[in-house]
This record gives C-alpha cells, sequence and structure tokens, in this order.
C-alpha cells in the first residue's frame, strides 16, 4: 500500500475556519432578514482509518458541519481540503469523483428516500452510475449490503413506506456504503435503532474501518455509543468547537465546562436512570445572536468578567487534546 | 408506586389488535393480537426490535393508516369510547385535543409551507376558541417550554431552517398545546442532546402531574425508559412478548429477547469492549412469521415446544411469552445477563 508513515499523518479531509451562515425572516423590505451563525470558525483535521465522534447540543451546527465537509452546501469563507486537494468552491463537475469516495449517512432518513422508487433502485443506482459493479455483480452487491445492514434481500422489491423509522435508516446506510467511499459522515446513523441493532451497526462500523481503513465523523447524541466508535470526539456548542480530543481521556476528564455539564447528563439504564447532572442555569443563547465572549459564558457555573470579554481560541492543552475556554478544567490555575 | 394502574378503570383498553397490509405480495400482518391498557396518568413505555410493529400499533389505533391498504381488527376503548368505529371526522377531532401525537418523523408532522409558530397556533385554534395573536403567543410559550432558543425568533422559521433536535421539538410542542389526556409518544428524545432530553422528560412528568394525562412512550433509549416509565412492554415481531412494571423488566427480565436487548445496552463506563454484545440473526419478514415462538430463531433456548405458539407465563403482574418455566428461567437468565442486572 502507499507510505503508511504518511498516511497516518496526513489529514484526510481538512477544515480551516470553515464558517456557514444561513439568513432567516429575509422580506422584500431591504435590509431584512437576519444571520444564522451555524458553523463559526472550526478548523479540524480528520485523519485516515479515525472515527471522529461529534457531539454538542442540538442545534449547534452539527448537522451543517457534516454537510458543509461533505460539499452538500457552500460554506461562507474558510477552506475545505480532502486528500490533499481543495475542494472549498470546486464546481459539480470536478466534484464528481470525489462525491463518490465522501457519502453522508442523513439524520433524517425518510426525507432524503424518494417514495416511489424500490429499495433496488434507491441503492442500486448510484452503484451503477459510478461503475462500482458491472453487470450481475450488481444484484450480488446489493444482496451483500442488505446482509451487511441486517435487512433481509427480499425488502430490495419494497418501497419506503412499507419499512419502520429503523429500517429506512438502515438503508440510508446501505446507500452510503454501496459507492464504497473512503470517509462516510453519519448524522445519527443509530439513533432510530433498538441497542441490539445498534450494537450490530456499530461493530459494523468499526469492522470495516479496520478493514477498508474508512475514516467517519460519527454525528450521535448517544455518549455512550460514541464512547464505542469513537477514537476522537469533538464537542460543539452554538457553531463552534469547544473541545477535542482522545475518546476515553475525554470522558474521563473533560476540561471544557460545558462537556463536563453534557457527560453528567446521560441517563443509564443500569442504576435505573439515576443521573447526578449538572443543570445548566442560564439564558440559552441564540446562534442568531452569540454572546458576545466565550459562547458559553451566558450557562457557565464558572464565568468569570474575562469570559464575557473576550472569545477563547481553541488552543492545544497537551495529550491530544484541545480546549477553548479561558479556564479550563483541571488546570493548576482552574 | 406502579400498582395504581390495576385499579383504576384504563384511559385506552386495546383488545386484540391486529393489523395487516395489502401489498405487491399479498395482504401481510404486521401486528398479531395484541391487547394493552393504560391506566390515567401512567407512563407506559413500548421497547421492541426495530421493525417488530410499535408505530404500526400506535398509529392504527388513532387511525392513522392508510385506510384503503390498511386492515385493522381488534376493540380499542378510549374513555369508554370506541376509536376504530368512530367516523373519521370525530377521531380527527379527539386527536390533537384529547389525544396528542409525537410521531416519529418529526418531517410528517410538519407542513413545510407553514412557519412553525403559525402550525402550533392553528393546531390550538383548531380545538380551542380563542384568538389568531392569542394563539400565537402561547405558541412561542410552548416552544420556550421545550427548550427552543430564542422562541419568539424561532417562531417564524419554516420547518427546513431548524436542526433535527429543534424540529422535534417543535412537534412536541404541537402535541402539548392542548394538555391532552393521552399522549402518544414515537422516538421524541432521538435527536435531541441529553441535557435538552432531560428537559423534554421533565416537561412530560409535568404533563402527567398537572393534568393526570397517560403517555405511552416508545423509544430505544433504554436510560429514558429506566427514567421515566412505570411499566414496560416488549414487542418482537409484532406481539406483545413480556409485560411488566419498569423496575421488574430491568431487574428481572422474563423474555430471552428482552434479556439480548438488556445485553446489548452499551456502557459509558467501564473499560471499552472490543465489540459490543448483540442478538445474532434477523428478525423474520412480517410475511413468514413462524406460528409458534417468532423469536425461536435466533433463541439459544429454542427447543421442539417452541414450534407451538407459547404459553403465557406470570410473576404477580409480570408476565411473558415463552414456554420455559421459573426455575429454568431464573438459571438462564443468570448465566446471559451475569449479576449486571440481577443486582
Ligand atoms: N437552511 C437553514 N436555514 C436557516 N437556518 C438553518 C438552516 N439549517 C440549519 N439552520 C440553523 O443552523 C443551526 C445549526 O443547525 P444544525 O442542523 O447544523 O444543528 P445540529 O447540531 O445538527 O442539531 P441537531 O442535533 O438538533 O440535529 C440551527 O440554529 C439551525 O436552526
Ligand atoms: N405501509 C406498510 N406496508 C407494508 N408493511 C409495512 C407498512 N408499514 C409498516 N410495515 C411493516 O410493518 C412492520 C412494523 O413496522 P413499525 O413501523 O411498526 O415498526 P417499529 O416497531 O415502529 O420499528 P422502528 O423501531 O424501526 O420504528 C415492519 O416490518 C414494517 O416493514
Ligand atoms: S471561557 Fe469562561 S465562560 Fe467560557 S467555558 Fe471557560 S470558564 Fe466558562
Ligand atoms: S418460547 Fe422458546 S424460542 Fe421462544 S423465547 Fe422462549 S425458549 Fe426461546
Ligand atoms: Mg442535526
Ligand atoms: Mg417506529
Amino acid at each position: 500500500m502507499i507510505d503508511a508513515a504518511n498516511t497516518a499523518v496526513s489529514p484526510l479531509i481538512s477544515a480551516r475556519d470553515l464558517t456557514k451562515h444561513f439568513t432567516v425572516g429575509k422580506t422584500m423590505r431591504p435590509g431584512s432578514g437576519r444571520t444564522v451563525h451555524a458553523v463559526e470558525d472550526v478548523t479540524l483535521d480528520v485523519y485516515r482509518g479515525e472515527t471522529l465522534g461529534l457531539v454538542g447540543e442540538s442545534g449547534s451546527g452539527k448537522s451543517t458541519l457534516g454537510r458543509c465537509m461533505t460539499r452538500l452546501c457552500d460554506s461562507t469563507s474558510g477552506s475545505l481540503v480532502f486528500d490533499g486537494e481543495d475542494i472549498t468552491r470546486t464546481g459539480e463537475r470536478g466534484l464528481l469523483p470525489v462525491r463518490r469516495r465522501m457519502q453522508m449517512i442523513f439524520q433524517d432518513p425518510s426525507a432524503s428516500l424518494n417514495p416511489r422508487r424500490r429499495v433496488r433502485d434507491l441503492v442500486g443506482d448510484a452503484v451503477r452510475v459510478h461503475g462500482i459493479r458491472k453487470g450481475r455483480a450488481v444484484e450480488d452487491w446489493l444482496r451483500e449490503l442488505m446482509d451487511i445492514v441486517g435487512l433481509r434481500a427480499e425488502y430490495l422489491d419494497r418501497y419506503p413506506h412499507e419499512f419502520s423509522g429503523g429500517q429506512r435508516q438502515r438503508i440510508g446506510i446501505a446507500r452510503a456504503l454501496a459507492v464504497e467511499p473512503e470517509l462516510i459522515v453519519a448524522d445519527e446513523p443509530v439513533s432510530a435503532l433498538d441497542v441490539s441493532v445498534q450494537a450490530q451497526i456499530v461493530n459494523l462500523f468499526s469492522e470495516l474501518r479496520e478493514r477498508l481503513n474508512l475514516t467517519y465523523v460519527f454525528i450521535a447524541h448517544d455518549l455512550a455509543v460514541v464512547r464505542q466508535v469513537s477514537t476522537r470526539v469533538a464537542v460543539m456548542y452554538l457553531g463552534a468547537l469547544v473541545e477535542i480530543g482522545e475518546t476515553e481521556d475525554l470522558y474521563a476528564r473533560p476540561r471544557h465546562p460545558y462537556t463536563e455539564a453534557l457527560l453528567s447528563a446521560v441517563p443509564q439504564a443500569r442504576n435505573r436512570g439515576r443521573r447526578s447532572r449538572i443543570i445548566l442555569e442560564g439564558e440559552i443563547p441564540s446562534p442568531l445572536n452569540p454572546p458576545k465572549g466565550c459562547k458559553f459564558s451566558t450557562r457557565c457555573p464558572f464565568a468569570k468578567e474575562r469570559c464575557h470579554a473576550e472569545r477563547p481560541e481553541l488552543l492545544p492543552a497537551g495529550s491530544g487534546r484541545s480546549v477553548a475556554c479561558h479556564y479550563p478544567l483541571g488546570s493548576a490555575a482552574g | 408506586m406502579q400498582e395504581t394502574s390495576s385499579v383504576n378503570a384504563p384511559l385506552l383498553d386495546v383488545q386484540g389488535l391486529s393489523v395487516s397490509f395489502s401489498t405487491d405480495r399479498g395482504r401481510v400482518k404486521a401486528i398479531d393480537d395484541v391487547s394493552f391498557k393504560v391506566a390515567e396518568g401512567e407512563i407506559l413505555s413500548i421497547v421492541g426490535e426495530s421493525g417488530s410493529g410499535k408505530s404500526v400499533t400506535l398509529m392504527s389505533l388513532l387511525g392513522l393508516n392508510d385506510p384503503k391498504t390498511t386492515f385493522v381488527d381488534g376493540a380499542v376503548s378510549f374513555r369508554g369510547r370506541h376509536l376504530l368505529e368512530m367516523p373519521d371526522r370525530e377521531l380527527r377531532r379527539l386527536r390533537g385535543k384529547e389525544i396528542g401525537l409525537i410521531s416519529q418523523d418529526p418531517m410528517t408532522a410538519l407542513t413545510p409551507v407553514y412557519t412553525i409558530g403559525w402550525q402550533i397556533a392553528e393546531q390550538i385554534r383548531a380545538h380551542e376558541n380563542v384568538s389568531k395573536s392569542a394563539a400565537l403567543k402561547r405558541a412561542v410559550e410552548l416552544l420556550a417550554a421545550v427548550g427552543l432558543p430564542n422562541p419568539d425568533e424561532a417562531k417564524d422559521r419554516y420547518p427546513h431552517q431548524l436542526s433535527g433536535g429543534m424540529r422535534q421539538r417543535a412537534v412536541i410542542a404541537m402535541a402539548l398545546s392542548c394538555n391532552p389526556k393521552l399522549l402518544v409518544a414515537d422516538e421524541p428524545t432521538t435527536a435531541l442532546d441529553v441535557t435538552v432530553q432531560a428537559q423534554v422528560l421533565d416537561l412530560l412528568l409535568r404533563l402527567r402531574d398537572d393534568f393526570g394525562s397517560a403517555i405511552i412512550l416508545i423509544t430505544h433509549d433504554m436510560g429514558v425508559v429506566a427514567e421515566v416509565a412505570d411499566r414496560v412492554h416488549v414487542m418482537y415481531a409484532g406481539r406483545i412478548v413480556e409485560k411488566g412494571a419498569a423496575e421488574a423488566i430491568f431487574e428481572r427480565p422474563m423474555h430471552p429477547y428482552s434479556w439480548g436487548l438488556m445485553a446489548s445496552i452499551p456502557p459509558i463506563d467501564g473499560p471499552r469492549l472490543p465489540r459490543l454484545p448483540s442478538i445474532p440473526g434477523m428478525p423474520p419478514s412480517p410475511e413468514a412469521i413462524p406460528p409458534g415462538c417468532a423469536f425461536a430463531p435466533r433463541c439459544r433456548f429454542a427447543r421442539a415446544a417452541c414450534a407451538e405458539r407459547p404459553p403465557q407465563r406470570r410473576e404477580g403482574d409480570h408476565t411473558v411469552l415463552c414456554v420455559l418455566d421459573a426455575k429454568e428461567r431464573e438459571e438462564l437468565r443468570a448465566s446471559v445477563l451475569g449479576e449486571a442486572v440481577a443486582a
């Protein structure tokens, strides 16, 4: 294969200061409309063969970041490099070969499945368009894909409305895997599945990662699942990355106050739902009008004067961790 | 704390519900003889395999399946009224006022061309005689209650301008708008981060405490079940295979499928496992459900007797459909789950 040392250090995809704004409430009146700061100045490298877990508050910009990274939406500013090639502004034609190499699994599977087409076509079209398999081999591949996601091969002839929510989600996974991509951005891929099927899919992701050297960005709210699949975890809050680090280390020693609050809120079946959760007080800020200093300062239990005035940058904090906080937890001064 | 359920007359009583669909492959039975009751103020959680029929069960008792392709049998009574025989118009009036629904797919509950504030306000006005502006004001309060930041601005957004979790909360706000006597919530928290999830669960508990409402909660998140459910029903391949108080289901699950489910819950601490345990194999497709125990092809303990319809066994009000007797069940459970759950 290619020089192992080299692939280990060069990222498969890197974002630099990636920013995405939306305009809402625009009317005919000039000057109307307000800007949603959905993703702001995100700088992130995803290395080949790793699974980067992406977690954070609902509305913090995870799906938007995923869509920008896979070029399903254009970023407002910043740059994006995939396997050494700048794809920030590449046009549709130039993107075609890149599209096959990176796939997104959508949070809302029903919205992305055409109700009038059978699963065979929903999954098979991309296989033919990109020439992944030819002739009879297409059928064999489709059957194998169904098996991989835990659905019966006879389901290939059915329409999306004949499936349950979790079955539809698995069709979305099969469709993403069908073109043998290198990077998969999976947006809540297992949240509609019961824990046993979820375990099968999570194991499958790990297996494929090892077997095919796949790279994942895994967006999910279930922190136990994220812990299981991810090599590193990135935490988002209000459009920005606030912390990133090695999975086990980050779970054991969160350094950003938001990460700590998030981890404390996980309900657990094993101890009958007793959580010692940190309740976040204070106003939930809006991405229309983010707080001036630290974005978390309106709810942070440790906020000091400096936090309201000056926005902390995401800075390395040792052993592969980066934190965006003036007073990270567990530091001598903190 | 769960004992009241059998004493009160049930708010909802479902007897012998069966549902089949007509498809290209002929008529296919998805739900087979499902019966359950929900008492006022009770939170019933339905868990089970993806595709086992949880959503179909609830949609069909609310009359929400396509009547041209769906055949529903059985009796459903809600506060003494028979839902399955009710004329469409009357049923529609009931839904949204006395029965609130949070459907699994928020996009189907929302219309893309109207703002969410408008949609919630219309829902309120369909059942209550209030002015437009009063309804809109309530809509904003509801959006705030479900934790949407800046609700006054959010009300003017179209569904596609919201994140997945924000859309889900808009649907929750809509379902709660009339303080329904029965709330049917199908995976209401899948798209929510844990802090928002905690807030939404508190809101559901408040609905129960303040209005005595009952809640049927379908969820895959066993942590959520453990936190809020009074009773739990476990579904597999179109049947309810186990019913019991939440504590009993977590501490002494009786069905081998439930054991597999419990063993698959990923741990949040301790060493990371190289692989998560899961139940091998796939559930049967609805047209090929075995006549006996539907779990038999995947059950480690299956035996000849499992080819017949399994008997109902009970421990108090905890029941299961399985041939295993009490003694063998205890031993086998310990062999699957060890001390982890038995504690
Ligand atoms: N098309 C759009 N127009 C306007 N605003 C948008 C649009 N898409 C997303 N947003 C806004 O951008 C922000 C980030 O949304 P995004 O969907 O990325 O969040 P998320 O982290 O994926 O949340 P969730 O966990 O709820 O899915 C939200 O405030 C959302 O309202
Ligand atoms: N309109 C339909 N036509 C044919 N089959 C259907 C139809 N709707 C659902 N089914 C089938 O009925 C079964 C039960 O589906 P249901 O949606 O109730 O599952 P579920 O338990 O809610 O699963 P999930 O957890 O994945 O949402 C599934 O096997 C599904 O494929
Ligand atoms: S910078 Fe200040 S407000 Fe922000 S997270 Fe750190 S301590 Fe809290
Ligand atoms: S009836 Fe038989 S096959 Fe079914 S769960 Fe019990 S032991 Fe297993
Ligand atoms: Mg999202
Ligand atoms: Mg469902």
